[in-house]
């Protein structure tokens, strides 16, 4: 997925339709986020969603490194026994996931093995229509978050993502989360910002689309003058990671819009905002050759972020209430290819961390040799998951969102 | 609405966007005259004829063997990925350069109609064939558009026509074909995807040559029931009964209707006619279509080519460093050319509007307005400094300013690159 970021896959016009779209994304600026301070039940919890675009390897992830069939399977890439990050006798965490190894071994990750639907589809649109949606059937125009937005009342504040569009998982029937994006940190150059000003007034008769367009502008005002905030107040020794220290590996320790997004979402918990959920993402997985190399550094951002967020969430009464889950739409072939990549694959690996969550294992591990057309079996519904997560987190019946789905990951929380 | 904006409106919508001395010549015409123009079938075009489609040499990958190396491989990956762009940013330039704007136009709507991305199909001779496919066939009536496209090496590798045979079925093609391209979702059932799969199967793509080929011993001869029909279906016949159906000309219309008139207004009733170009006259004519004025979002392809075209800038005429930022900026704005984001292809309306793309426009303006042609500049140079915004306004074919972009305008008069980087990001320009 060289060039196919993230956003491409948020501008599915099959999932979400257009309507939905203008209600929701880049309609709100972050202060409206914050002007919903107080106005939320200080025992609920907070989603916070991290979706892995492009086909997570999950068998590179969390590595069953115990089982010979591992290795045979993938000679040139698995990784060998001493840099597997051990979890127990059969499995590791990939080299690049310290700070989650030290999670697990606090009691305080939670790892949801053979994740996955009926009738796998191994295109990524409409597998991750499908784990957007909820429906492996037929992927519909609302997303499983959006259903229950629809339920919740509709505010969009409820339900949020830093995203430059609004991702289909936050497309309801009647309403849609806010989509309020992370760009560039730096405010737009060129143009002096009393014209920019003035591009933000409303105008009397114009367009719906027109009076958007211009409130582009004053929304754009708004999120620069956050992200502003959150710069400065960001800890000092982090505040400026290209400097001097940045390493020979171009993405090292550099902050990665995964980072710049858990930073808003900390800044907003923080706060105290009415959202109970919040979506993020990070792209760039479809490893189709040369993987090791590429999945790590991912793995690796993915590591800092979360676990730099997951720190920082447990030093707050309101960051204690907050529960990540991280999944991707589908993991790859058990079977390396010709180029040292995998292919698309199948059942996969959802990681859970935060408030309340049981660390350790959830759900079978899928064979490795016992296989459906080369991918793995997978031994978990991910709506299992989803209305776990409903229940548990969301405090809400998952049956009107699920189509009466019954099953549910037992002793997650 | 005056002649002249009456027809400003169709060129803005029928192209990529006019330049002011188009719009003088298609006032002197009229509105009759400017819509049989737009719709004429395509004359000698110096411009086309001056950017011709690259040679390319064979696809790289052609060359590989099971037994190639690594390095090999990547070096192939890496040829692919030269040619695409060289291939991205000849398009491009070739939009800019076309006298004949609604052919252009009507091309880059049938792309993004049969959406297929170099993403997967990652040869640009295959993505190039498509395109002439899509050129050759789009002005016509449906059914020989769907029994090429059907056929095509692009399409076919997109939506793994290959693996589907007539052992092990893969409907991906069929499903999209119908739900996509052709019927729209509900006019069909799950047996006709699975019947119509049938039906395309034997279809692969030859590495080597990039063409097309059946291969009778895949394909399922066998007796087929697709939406009411039955009969030993193969792909061109399939095509044909996909075509002939009502709900495809009336599907298809509403998509040209959705790109030439937008979100905000249904398409009218009986819109559809027998050929393309008979369904645009019937859009361009309709009483609905003038009261569609300023409210369609330009799609970040035409907001950047229209504007290139009315400041004088040809990318290949650029520096490097330039053209690279004008392909930086489309894909700021998610919309590169030959790399739609989805089967279903680009979003269109609101979706474009967010804070994120107005970054991205305000800094492609910017590149812009630095590129502009000494000419334009001095056309706007030439006005006195109160009409400075007045002078923009014809070189941006906008109808006129609103009191508010008035006032971010005029401030800036004295700084004519500035006053063009702020018409082209105004609520004015970005909505037509």
């Amino acid at each position: 997925m060289d060039t196919l970021t993230r956003r491409r896959f948020l501008l599915t016009s099959g999932v979400i339709g257009a309507g939905a779209l203008a209600a929701g994304a880049g309609a709100y600026s972050l202060r409206d986020l914050l002007d919903t301070t107080g106005d939320r039940d200080p025992q609920s919890r907070t989603l916070v969603l991290v979706t892995l675009y492009g086909g997570n390897d999950g068998l590179n992830t969390v590595i069953p490194d115990g089982d010979p069939a591992y290795r045979a399977a993938r000679p040139e890439l698995a990784y060998p026994d001493g840099e597997v990050r051990r979890l127990d006798d059969g499995f590791g965490l990939n080299p690049a996931l310290a700070g989650l190894h030290q999670r697990w071994s606090g009691g305080g990750l939670a790892i949801v093995r053979g994740v996955g639907y009926p009738k796998p589809d191994r295109s990524h649109f409409r597998s991750m229509d499908i784990w957007h949606t909820a429906q492996p059937d037929r992927p519909g125009n609302t997303g499983w978050l959006g259903r229950w937005l629809d339920r919740a009342g509709g505010d969009p504040r409820l339900a949020v993502s830093f995203e430059p569009a609004l991702p289909p998982l936050l497309a309801g029937a009647q309403s849609a989360g806010a989509a309020m994006p992370v760009t560039d940190r730096k405010a737009a150059k060129g143009l002096p910002a009393e014209t920019l000003g003035a591009f933000a007034a409303a105008e009397a008769g114009e367009s719906a689309a027109r009076r958007r367009a211009a409130a582009c502008f004053a929304d754009l005002r708004s999120v620069d003058e956050m992200i502003r905030q959150v710069r400065d107040s960001a800890d000092p020794d982090t505040a400026d990671p290209d400097g001097e220290q940045a390493p020979a590996t171009a993405t090292g320790g550099a902050r990665t819009p995964l980072d710049a997004q858990l930073d808003l979402v900390a800044q907003c918990v923080e706060a105290g905002v009415s959202t109970r959920v919040f979506s993020v993402s990070l792209g760039g997985f479809d490893t189709h050759a040369d993987e090791l190399q590429l999945q790590a550094v991912l793995l690796g951002q993915l590591d800092r972020a979360l676990t730099g967020f997951a720190d920082r969430m447990s030093r707050t009464e309101a960051g204690r209430k907050v529960v990540v889950a991280v999944y991707s739409e589908f993991g790859r072939r058990v079977r390396a290819n010709a180029s040292d990549g995998t292919d698309h694959g199948t059942a996969s690996d959802v990681l859970l961390l935060g408030a309340g969550v049981r660390g350790g294992w959830h759900g079978a591990p899928p064979s490795l040799t016992d296989l459906d057309d080369g991918d793995l079996k997978y031994t978990t519904d991910f709506r299992d998951v989803y209305a776990t997560l409903l229940e548990r987190v969301l405090d809400t019946d998952p049956g009107p969102i699920l189509a009466d789905w019954r099953g549910r990951v037992d002793k997650l929380f | 609405m005056s002649d002249r904006e009456a027809v400003a409106h169709l060129l803005r919508r029928a192209t990529f966007g006019p330049t002011a001395d188009e719009v003088d010549a298609a006032e002197r015409a009229g509105p009759a005259a400017t819509l049989d123009r737009v719709l004429a079938a395509s004359r000698a075009d110096r411009g086309a004829a001056a950017t011709p489609i690259p040679a390319l040499p064979p696809d790289p990958y052609a060359e590989l063997t099971k037994d190639s190396t690594r390095e090999q491989r990547q070096q192939a990956n890496a040829e692919r990925r030269k040619q695409l762009q060289q291939v991205t940013e000849w398009w491009l330039d070739r939009m800019v350069a076309a006298e004949d704007g609604p052919t252009e136009k009507l091309l880059f709507f049938w792309h993004g109609h049969w959406a297929t991305s170099a993403q997967k199909v990652k040869s640009a001779r295959l993505m190039v064939g498509q395109l002439e496919t899509l050129r050759r066939h789009g002005r016509g009536p449906l059914g020989p558009l769907v029994a090429a496209m059907v056929r095509d090496p692009a399409l076919i590798v997109w939506l793994d026509g290959q693996k589907n045979t007539r052992k092990a079925p893969n409907e991906n093609l069929a499903r999209e074909l119908m739900e996509l391209f052709t019927l729209g979702i509900g006019a069909y059932s799950e047996a006709d995807v699975k019947a119509g799969a049938r039906a395309l199967t034997g279809w692969v793509v030859d590495r080597r040559t990039g063409a097309a080929r059946f291969e009778a011993r895949r394909h399922d001869p066998g007796e087929k029931s697709i939406l009411g029909h039955s009969g030993r279906f193969d792909a061109e016949a399939y095509a044909g009964l996909l075509a002939a159906q009502p709900a495809a000309a009336t599907f298809v219309a509403g998509r040209l209707w959705f790109r030439y008139a937008g979100t905000d207004t249904p398409a009218p009733d009986g819109l559809a006619g027998a050929d393309t170009i008979a369904t645009l006259r019937a859009i361009f004519s309709a009483p609905a279509f003038a009261q569609t004025r300023g409210t369609l979002v330009k799609q970040p392809v035409e907001w950047l080519v229209g504007a290139l075209r009315q400041l004088g800038i040809r990318p290949s005429a650029l520096p490097e460093q330039q053209r690279r930022q004008l392909l930086t900026g489309l894909n700021a704005l998610d919309q590169v050319p030959l790399r739609p984001p989805s089967v279903g292809g680009w979003p269109a309306g609101a979706a474009w509007l967010t804070t994120s793309s107005l970054q991205a426009r305000l800094r492609t303006a910017g590149v812009l307005a630095a590129a502009t042609a000494p000419a334009v500049l001095a056309r706007l140079a030439a006005a006195p400094t109160a009409g400075r915004p007045d002078a923009l306004a014809r070189v941006l074919v906008v109808d006129g300013w609103g009191p508010r972009t008035r006032a971010a305008l005029a401030p800036l008069a004295d700084e004519p690159r500035k006053l063009l980087a702020a018409g082209l990001v105004s609520p004015e320009y970005t909505v037509s």
